[in-house]
C-alpha cells in the first residue's frame, strides 16, 4: 500500500467538509440529542425505581459505546457514499489506487469523524450526566477497539452491498444498526434473549462488550476471555468484510457493473 | 492494410491491445480486438453507437476485465501489474466528470495524489496555468461551463503526465472555437513524442483534422484500419462521414468489400 493514494482518500473528504461545513453537523448532532435524552431518561429511572441501582453506567455508557459504534460503521460508508453520490467510480478505480488503499482511506476518515462524535459523547456523558466511564480503566480502551473494528467491518460489508446493489441500496445500509441493536443487548442481559437471539448475539461482537460492560459495573471481575472471544469473532469479520468487498469488486469489474455504475439503480 | 495489422514499435508503444474479447452471456461486445497506440501519434477510435468504443476504453482503464486477450500500457501488463499500468495513463470522458463538489485545485491535489505525484504544488501550479484555469481555481466544478469543464478534465488528465491518454469524445459538449482550442491543446501533447492518444469521438471532421490513424469498430470488431485522410477514396467514399455512414449502416458488407 502507498501512502499517497491513500492521504488522497482522507483529503478529498477533509475538502468536502471544509467546502461545505454542515456536514460536520450530523457528525455531533445526532450523538449529542442520544446522549441528552439517554442521560434525563437514566437520570429520571433513578428517581422512581427506588432499587438504588445507578441507570446512568449500563444506560448511558450502552447508548455511548453504541452510538460510537454505529458512527464508526456510517463513516466509513457515508465516505464511500461521496463517491456514489458524485459518480466518481470511474475515475477513481481507473486510477492507480488500489482497493486496500481506498479501504484503508474510508478507514481513516472515519476514525477521524466518529472520534468528533466520541469527544462530544463523552463531554456531555461526563459533564452533564456525571458517567464515570473512565472508571472502568483499561478495559474501556479494549471496548472501544473492539467496537471499532466491529464498526469498520460493517461499514464495509455495507458499502460492499451497495457497489453490488447499485446506488438506490444506500436505504439498506441506514438501518442496519437498528436491525443489529436487538441482538447487541445494549441495554440488557443476553439472558434475557431467547435462545435463538442469543445464537446471533454471539455472532455480534457488541454484544460481548456490553455484557462485559455490565460485569465490570456490577463490580466482577474483568472478564478477559469474554473480550478475546469478542475480538476473535470481530477480526474475523473485519476479515470477511474486506474478502466480501473483494469480491463484489471483481465482479463488478468481470460484469462491467464498475463501468456503468453512475446509473440510478444497477438491476 | 488489414483490419487487424499492428503497427510494430516495441519502444515506442504506448498501448497494445491484444485479440480482446468480451462476452456477456450470448452477446459478444468485442470480438478479437487488436491495434496498439505508439507515443508521439492520436489514434481514432470511430464507430456507431454500441461498436464497443466504450467497451474498449474501459477495458484499457482496468474497469472491465476482458474475456480473453490482453492489454499491455508502455510495456507493463495490466493484469499483472494494475496499478503500475494505470499510473501511466489516464483519461477525459464526458460521462466521468470530476467530483462537482470540490474545486478545480481541489480536484487536481485530489487526483494528483491518487496517482501518487510527488511534486503536486508546482504540478497543480503548471496545469492551472496551462489551461488557464487559475482564475478558477477555488471554483467548484460542478458550476463551471462546459468549456471550463472540459479544460479542467483535461488538465486532471494530464496531472501524472501520461504515456497514453484516453478520450472519449472531449469535445462533444464544447462550441465550436472552444473545441478547436482544446484539440490544439490535445495535438500539441503528441508534438515531444512522450504521449500516445486514443480518441473517440462522432465528428468525423475533428477526426481528420487530429487523427494520424483511425480504427473502424462495428458489432465488437476492427473492420477499417488507416489514414483517416486517405481512408476513404481508399475504401470508394468521398469523406471520412461517408466512410462512417457506410460502415455503420452496412457493416458486415462494408468489411467483406474492404478486406478484400
Amino acid at each position: 500500500m502507498k501512502l499517497r493514494p491513500i492521504a488522497g482518500i482522507v483529503l478529498r473528504q477533509v475538502y468536502l467538509m471544509r467546502g461545505s461545513p454542515v456536514r460536520l453537523f450530523p457528525m455531533v448532532t445526532w450523538v449529542a440529542i442520544d446522549i441528552v435524552l439517554w442521560g434525563f431518561i437514566t437520570r429520571y429511572l433513578n428517581t422512581v425505581s427506588g432499587s438504588g441501582m445507578d441507570f446512568v453506567p449500563t444506560l448511558l455508557g450502552g447508548v455511548l459505546l453504541w452510538d460510537f459504534c454505529t458512527r464508526i460503521m456510517q463513516g466509513v460508508s457515508t465516505a464511500f457514499l461521496e463517491d456514489v453520490w458524485s459518480r466518481n467510480f470511474l475515475n477513481l478505480f481507473a486510477s492507480p489506487l488500489s482497493i486496500a488503499e481506498y479501504i484503508a482511506g474510508l478507514v481513516i476518515t472515519s476514525v477521524v469523524t466518529s472520534s468528533i462524535g466520541l469527544i462530544v459523547m463523552l463531554l456531555l456523558a461526563t459533564g452533564v450526566f456525571h458517567l464515570g466511564f473512565f472508571s472502568m480503566g483499561m478495559p474501556l480502551l479494549g471496548f472501544l477497539l473492539l467496537l471499532f473494528v466491529f464498526g469498520i467491518a460493517l461499514g464495509i460489508f455495507a458499502s460492499a452491498i451497495v457497489l453490488r446493489l447499485g446506488p438506490a441500496s444506500e436505504w439498506l445500509l441506514w438501518p442496519l444498526p437498528a436491525l443489529l441493536s436487538p441482538f447487541a443487548a445494549v441495554f440488557y442481559p443476553l439472558a434475557v434473549l431467547p435462545h435463538w437471539m442469543q445464537t446471533v448475539s454471539r455472532a455480534l461482537p457488541p454484544s460481548y462488550v456490553f455484557e462485559g460492560m455490565r460485569a465490570l459495573l456490577a463490580g466482577l471481575p474483568f472478564p478477559a476471555m469474554l473480550l478475546l472471544q469478542g475480538a476473535v469473532v470481530a477480526v474475523a469479520e473485519l476479515l470477511l468484510a474486506a474478502y466480501f468487498y473483494g469480491r463484489v469488486y471483481r465482479h463488478a469489474v468481470r460484469t462491467g457493473l464498475l463501468a456503468r455504475y453512475s446509473a440510478e439503480s444497477v438491476a | 492494410m488489414t483490419a487487424t495489422a499492428m503497427h510494430v514499435q516495441p519502444d515506442r508503444t504506448a498501448l497494445r491491445a491484444a485479440h480482446l474479447c468480451k462476452v456477456y452471456g450470448s452477446l459478444t461486445a468485442l470480438d478479437d480486438v487488436s491495434f496498439t497506440v505508439n507515443r508521439g501519434e492520436i489514434v481514432g477510435l470511430l464507430g456507431p453507437n454500441g461498436a464497443g468504443k466504450t467497451t474498449t476504453i474501459n477495458m484499457v482503464l482496468g474497469v472491465l476485465a476482458a474475456t480473453t486477450g490482453g492489454i499491455e500500457i508502455d510495456g507493463i501488463d495490466l493484469s499483472k501489474q494494475r496499478a503500475r499500468a494505470l499510473a501511466r495513463t489516464n483519461f477525459a470522458a464526458v460521462y466521468a466528470s470530476l467530483p462537482g463538489n470540490l474545486t478545480v485545485e481541489e480536484n487536481l491535489r485530489f487526483f494528483g495524489l491518487l496517482y501518487g505525484i510527488a511534486s503536486l504544488r508546482p504540478r497543480v501550479e503548471e496545469l492551472l496555468r496551462e489551461f488557464d484555469l487559475t482564475h478558477l481555481r477555488h471554483t467548484k466544478c460542478g458550476v463551471l461551463s462546459s468549456g471550463e469543464q472540459t479544460r479542467a478534465a483535461l488538465a486532471k488528465a494530464l496531472i501524472n503526465r501520461p504515456r497514453l491518454l484516453l478520450l472519449d469524445e472531449p469535445t462533444a459538449s464544447l462550441d465550436p472555437s472552444a473545441a478547436q482550442l482544446i484539440r490544439a491543446k490535445i495535438r500539441s501533447l503528441t508534438t515531444g513524442g512522450q504521449c500516445g492518444i486514443l480518441w473517440t469521438s462522432h465528428n468525423m471532421n475533428e477526426v481528420e483534422a487530429v487523427c494520424d490513424r483511425v480504427l473502424f469498430l462495428s458489432h465488437g470488431r476492427i473492420l477499417l484500419a488507416g489514414n483517416p485522410r486517405t481512408l476513404p477514396q481508399e475504401h470508394g467514399s468521398e469523406t471520412l462521414e461517408d466512410l462512417f455512414i457506410r460502415v455503420a449502416r452496412e457493416p458486415l458488407a462494408g468489411a467483406a468489400d474492404t478486406a478484400s
